[in-house]
């Protein structure tokens, strides 16, 4: 059963904090934005994709009963796709079917 | 708005649309699996409207996350949408009435769109921009509605299909790698994630990665201020 209450609150305070983070620029760089930020908004970007990448993937086993197989072959498909066409949808979709297969049916 | 406006927003809006409603199908249904119905989908999507944490926040409902780690997690997650803002507060500064909503909607792909966008001549930046945002969001409500909708209808099963969210966050990473030769940003975040990945484990890693990169961004601030002249 779900807990309404509760799954309420916590949708909330997701969305508050979100739309938090949208907005909190444009209300505190109205006049003006100084240079350490503008340095951090060209930088972040890149490094916090990475964490992101290693966040998705941080339950992934080497030592386990299939070695992190499926996760690395499935990300190196979606990089070569993606250098190969950079069609977004196609390397989604190609890494994703991939990842798929490895967990449901060869492994 | 005219009809040059409409149309090119619109083509504009494509690939996003295809991936939206992927995306959005992709966790309608894996909100589903964890017993909750499309209106949450719908719900959550109109919302919190941000892809990542979305897919996130299914793992936070079903496993009974905190309140307090919920927002710190959304805070981890999502805390590129400021530099996001910061980048556009000068371009949606005369922007009227569409303004809080364009701030509102200003998701990873809508910020692709409207970053740098060289608009042809006769398109109408302020409704280009307002339609881009509207039409990207009801992509992806409509993705989401769709998967709690089918979620039960489908017949195949959806085991893996959470990796959507990795392939993407992979995709953008490699096209932030090509956009620069300056790639120390990126291989800090890998390295520093990594270490602290196996220093304070699973479910504690976010934060200290996230202060290590920046305390290693601000070190590295001279080298990488100065390549970038370089470059430039």
């Amino acid at each position: 059963m779900i807990d309404w209450k509760y799954s309420l609150l916590l949708i909330a305070v997701m969305a508050g904090v979100t739309q938090m983070l949208r907005f909190l620029p444009f209300a505190l760089f109205a006049k003006g934005t100084p240079k350490a930020v503008l340095y951090l908004g060209k930088v972040l970007p890149a490094a916090i994709m990475a964490m992101l990448v290693v966040y998705c993937l941080k339950n992934t086993s080497f030592t386990g009963p299939t070695h992190g197989i499926p996760e690395v072959v499935s990300v190196l498909l979606v990089v070569l796709l993606h250098k190969w066409k950079h069609n977004t949808l196609l390397s989604i979709i190609g890494g994703t079917v991939c990842y798929m297969l490895f967990v449901q049916v060869l492994m | 708005m005219n009809k040059t406006t409409v149309k090119h927003s619109f083509l504009a809006s494509l690939p996003v649309m295809a991936g939206y409603i992927v995306l959005g199908i992709g966790f309608g249904i894996l909100l589903h699996d964890k017993g909750y119905s499309f209106w949450w989908a719908i719900l959550m999507s109109v919302s919190i409207y941000a892809g990542s944490m979305q897919y996130v926040g299914v793992d936070l409902l079903s496993s009974g996350a905190s309140l307090l780690s919920a927002a710190l997690m959304t805070l981890m997650v999502n805390a590129r949408h400021l530099f996001y803002g910061i980048s556009m507060v000068e371009k949606y500064r005369n922007m009227g009435l569409a303004k809080p909503y364009l701030i509102y909607s200003l998701t990873d792909e809508t910020y692709s769109l409207v970053c740098d966008a060289d608009l042809p001549e006769g398109v109408n930046r302020k409704w280009y921009y307002t339609l881009v945002s509207l039409l990207d969001q009801s992509y992806w409500v409509l993705g989401s509605f769709l998967g709690g909708l089918l979620g039960s209808a489908l017949s195949f099963s959806s085991e893996g299909i959470d990796f959507a969210m990795t392939a993407l966050f992979v995709v953008i990473f490699v096209e932030q790698w090509e956009k620069t030769k300056q790639h120390l940003p990126a291989i800090l975040g890998l390295g520093i994630s990594i270490v602290c990945l196996l220093i304070f484990g699973v479910s504690n890693f976010l934060i200290p990665s996230m202060l290590g990169i920046t305390a290693g961004l601000f070190l590295l601030r001279g080298v990488l201020e100065k390549e970038e002249t370089v470059h430039d």
